[in-house]
């Protein structure tokens, strides 16, 4: 086992990079690990770990931005929330269920993973609502970016280059982020029984309407029967969910509902069942049975999701479920994981990127978890990576691409 | 206006080889694509920051990607500094020219290439109005959110160097926010595309990096945007406060109610005043400050949520509410704020800073904003986006008196010290430019800075790009 390091304060964390760079000691960077696996296998020495950085910093519920250490546990950050009414715009996805992890994740993990769930369609992802972070470079020094409010172009955003780095560009000690009020109501129009094109046209259908739709979904039939009860167990689920004031909502649903009722019958689930469908798609639980099967995270132009599932059915056993209006693919693997085969798909249908979310070390062997890069845009990122981590110390491997031997990566580059 | 602010010296090796690199440039672009007279070269000395002119080398009009990369490529093969341009509406001096640069302006590119409704995203070459992608998907029920005050003129491409906002960003964000792919040509010629019609990163996120990044390390040519579908029904509010205090505390505590209209301006006395005149929007005259809340949707949220907005208002002693009757009203409504800027300057030079700053602090800086100008003596109207804290102050004075002109922008730069001493920001969506890049040190540490500008290292080495904005000069790493 390695050893790992758990600073307690900004500098501390200062002092055992400067010294892992000096050393060229490779460290792996974690929050609470509940996302073990995503990514590349990391050629570290040594383990440096977030958790000891923790507490709320500042919080103005008035002006909706709260600042955090970065191993600050996210349930803390959601309880304080909750006691002031307000949220996290892009609810963050908890993978715990779909890697088969334990622990508790981190705020900072949710923002260097980007871990954005169902409202990501409406309010921006994770990356959108960080506004500022402090983190150590590979050479040790404490650098701040970004700032504490919502409009700001001064100097380079350093803020969203950081978020979803995956811990390789540098080592991220606290955050500061906006934060919503949670909506007085919610509810969500449910078609069912349909076919995933038809799905499709029902959700953009559904997005062009002034009803501000904040989620949009589509559960094929084959995984819809794992949903919660409420959300009923017979047949495909297409969910279109409305939020705000209880008195627009309402209105908003009979006038969503009345122009979908060509495509389907149309339910209208409440705020309690509402709440429970969309915590069950945006953890992904209907892909959570079988851990052995790999899994793909896939992003594509909503209206080509479908066409990428059929496409692969051709070839592939897969189980799939959309949300994003169809343009997040969750992708089940019957078999191998077809890395190859799923890439050329999503290239031939307009591009996009797809992300190995699970997967044995056996079916993982010489594959990249993710998307492989043009090569001037995977220089390019190398030479940032260069700029902030000069010496190669910082989750070595864990985003750049691996050689297609299986052997490891193509050295300390992301 | 005094010239405090100092550009890069000229190349001497560049300005030499003038008449070399026009012939050569000519040989890169189309017929009429090189401009390179005198005469000619006037409309692209300054832009809306005009305190400052310089003639540039030459300006190139390319109309495709490969002739922006051709005339990169030679640049950067000879080391001839590259300033781009959108359509000069800079007010931080973005776009402003230096004796040795080619201006690479991308005004002939301004098709809109392809809207998908279905997606919800519009492809638009970079030279593109922000209007006319709102104006183009209008008819079919969607818009482009970020909106500018300068969007008739303004280009995507110069949104996307200054990371635009507007008026409506509190609810809709700003461009990061609705931006899902660019092609981008880096100084080397290389020509990238990040991103798509689709979500995210596969990567790292270098659409984000370069949303804002003021034109310093590439030239974007195209960009997918998001359209949204428009809402059923909009309507501006006006509420006359008695002074800007009870103005801004209004505005905190709508926000902190969890109430998140679409817009909340303000206006202090001297913006209605300016604003009246020029636009006849009926607004109050007897009040001291002005918020003007746009709320949309349907009917019953409208309803809804003005009724929550007016029960706040009065309780910070409103003087006035007064809601559009007609889609005539609230057109003349936005049209005094949006003209808020062209107005003033009818009536005085002005310059216009662009802090934001944490909510709480509103009253605080508008209070220091008011102290600082009348103790150099300058009048000072402020017209700005309050639910984000973006303050505008103008800053009025009278060009031709260069004491003056010092003083509006030692004004200027105290005004800014205290937004960041708020816990705020130089500039939220005006850029730094040339403008603001001596003070970024009030903002950042010397290792921050540092830090973005070894990353600007990673997409031009030579530092050709735009190179005289946005860091200060003295302290720039070497190459």
């Amino acid at each position: 086992m390695n050893e790992v390091h758990h600073p307690q304060s900004e500098a501390e964390a200062c002092d055992l990079i400067r010294q892992a760079a000096e050393a060229g000691t490779a460290l792996s960077l974690i929050g609470g690990n509940t996302r073990a696996g995503l990514g590349n296998r990391v050629a570290a020495d040594a383990v440096l770990c977030s958790t000891g950085l923790a507490g709320i910093v500042d919080y103005e519920p008035g002006e909706m931005v709260m600042t955090a250490r970065a191993g600050t546990p996210l349930g803390a950050i959601e309880a304080a929330l909750s006691a002031n009414n307000q949220m996290l715009a892009f609810e963050p996805v908890d993978h715990r269920g779909i890697m088969g992890t334990q622990g508790e994740p981190t705020i900072g993990g949710v923002f260097l993973s980007n871990a954005s769930g169902p409202r990501r369609l409406s309010a921006g992802a994770a990356r959108d609502s960080l506004l500022g972070i402090r983190f150590v470079n590979g050479r040790g020094a404490a650098i701040r970016a970004g700032g504490r409010v919502m409009k700001n172009v001064t100097g380079l955003d350093l803020v969203k280059l950081l978020a979803g780095s995956h811990g390789t560009l540098g080592f991220v000690t606290e955050v500061t982020f906006r934060v919503l009020p949670r909506p007085e109501s919610e509810a969500t129009i449910v078609l069912r029984g349909l076919d995933d094109a038809t799905a499709t046209k029902a959700m953009a259908a559904a997005m062009a309407q002034p009803a501000d739709v904040s989620a949009a979904a589509h559960v094929p039939q084959a995984v819809a029967r794992t949903l919660p009860e409420a959300s009923g167990q017979a047949g495909a689920v297409t969910a279109l969910r409305l939020e705000g004031l209880s008195a627009s909502v309402t209105v908003r649903a009979a006038s969503l509902a009345a122009r979908l009722s060509d495509f389907a019958p149309v339910d209208t689930l409440d705020a309690a069942a509402s709440a429970g469908l969309w915590r069950a798609i945006r953890d992904v639980t209907p892909l959570q049975a079988h851990q052995e099967r790999p899994l793909w995270r896939v992003s594509v132009a909503p209206a080509t999701g479908h066409r990428l599932i059929a496409d692969l059915r051709h070839h592939a056993e897969i189980d799939a479920l959309c949300d994003w209006q169809g343009g997040l693919v969750w992708l089940e693997m019957g078999g191998a994981p077809q890395a190859d085969l799923l890439r050329r798909t999503v290239a031939a249908l307009g591009g996009g990127h797809a992300t190995l979310m699970r997967a044995s070390e056996d079916a993982r062997a010489g594959l990249s978890a993710f998307e492989p890069q043009p090569a001037p845009i995977a220089a390019l990122s190398a030479r940032i990576k260069a700029k902030l981590d000069p010496a190669g110390i910082f989750s070595p491997g864990r985003m750049a691409p691996v050689l297609r031997s299986g052997v490891g990566t193509t050295g300390r580059t992301g | 206006m005094s010239q405090t602010i100092a550009f890069l010296p000229p190349r001497a090796d560049v300005l030499s080889q003038r008449a070399r690199i026009i012939a050569d440039l000519a040989t890169l672009l189309p017929e009429g694509g090189l401009v390179h007279e005198a005469r000619e070269l006037v409309p692209f000395e300054t832009d809306a920051y005009v305190a400052y002119r310089q003639l540039p080398l030459a300006v190139a009009l390319p109309r495709t990607t490969q002739e922006v990369s051709a005339v990169l490529e030679y640049c950067n093969r000879h080391g001839i500094p590259v300033v781009p341009r959108g359509a000069g509406t800079s007010l931080c001096g973005g776009a402003i020219p230096q004796p040795d640069a080619v201006v690479l302006g991308l005004s002939r590119m301004s098709a809109i290439l392809e809207v998908d409704l279905e997606n919800r995203v519009a492809r638009v070459q970079a030279g593109v109005t922000n209007l006319s992608i709102s104006e183009t998907v209008g008819p079919e029920g969607f818009f482009y959110a970020p909106d500018p005050s300068s969007q008739l003129a303004c280009t995507i491409g110069g949104n996307i160097g200054m990371n635009s906002g507007g008026a409506h960003c509190l609810k809709y964000g700003v461009t990061t926010n609705n931006l899902l792919g660019v092609t981008l040509v880096l100084m080397d010629g290389t020509v990238i595309t990040l991103g798509g019609s689709h979500l995210d990163a596969a990567g790292y996120d270098l659409l984000g990096l370069v949303c804002g990044s003021e034109g310093q390390l590439g030239v974007v040519t195209e960009a997918t945007v998001r359209i949204l579908a428009k809402a059923e029904g909009a309507r501006p509010v006006l509420f006359g406060f008695a002074t800007s205090r009870e103005a801004g505390a209004c505005v905190a505590d709508v926000i902190a109610a969890g109430i998140i209209p679409v817009a909340i301006e303000f206006m202090d006395k001297q913006a209605i005043e300016i604003c009246e005149a020029f636009a006849k929007a009926g607004y109050p005259l007897h009040v001291g400050a002005l918020l003007i809340v746009e709320v949309e949707g349907s009917e019953a949220e409208m309803e809804a949520m003005l009724a929550a907005i007016v029960a706040i208002a009065r309780r910070h002693g409103v003087m006035t509410v007064r809601e559009s009757q007609s889609a005539t009203e609230a057109a003349l409504i936005w049209k005094g704020r949006k003209a808020a800027f062209g107005a003033t300057g009818r009536i005085a030079d002005y310059i216009c800073m662009d802090g934001t700053v944490p909510l709480g602090k509103l009253s605080h800086v508008l209070q220091r904003t008011e102290e600082i100008c009348t103790g150099l003596g300058l009048r000072v109207a402020n017209v700005f986006h309050a639910g984000d804290g973006n303050m505008h102050p103008l800053i009025l004075f009278n060009a031709n008196d260069p004491a003056e002109a010092a003083k509006a922008e030692t004004a200027g730069n105290e005004i800014l010290k205290v937004c960041v001493e708020a816990g705020g920001c130089l500039t939220g969506e005006h850029g730094v430019g040339i403008e603001k890049r001596d003070l970024m040190r009030f903002q950042f540490s010397d290792a921050d800075l540092a830090q973005q500008m070894a990353v600007r290292y990673a997409f031009d080495a030579d530092w050709l790009l735009n190179p005289s904005k946005v860091f200060p000069l003295d302290g720039r790493p070497a190459a």
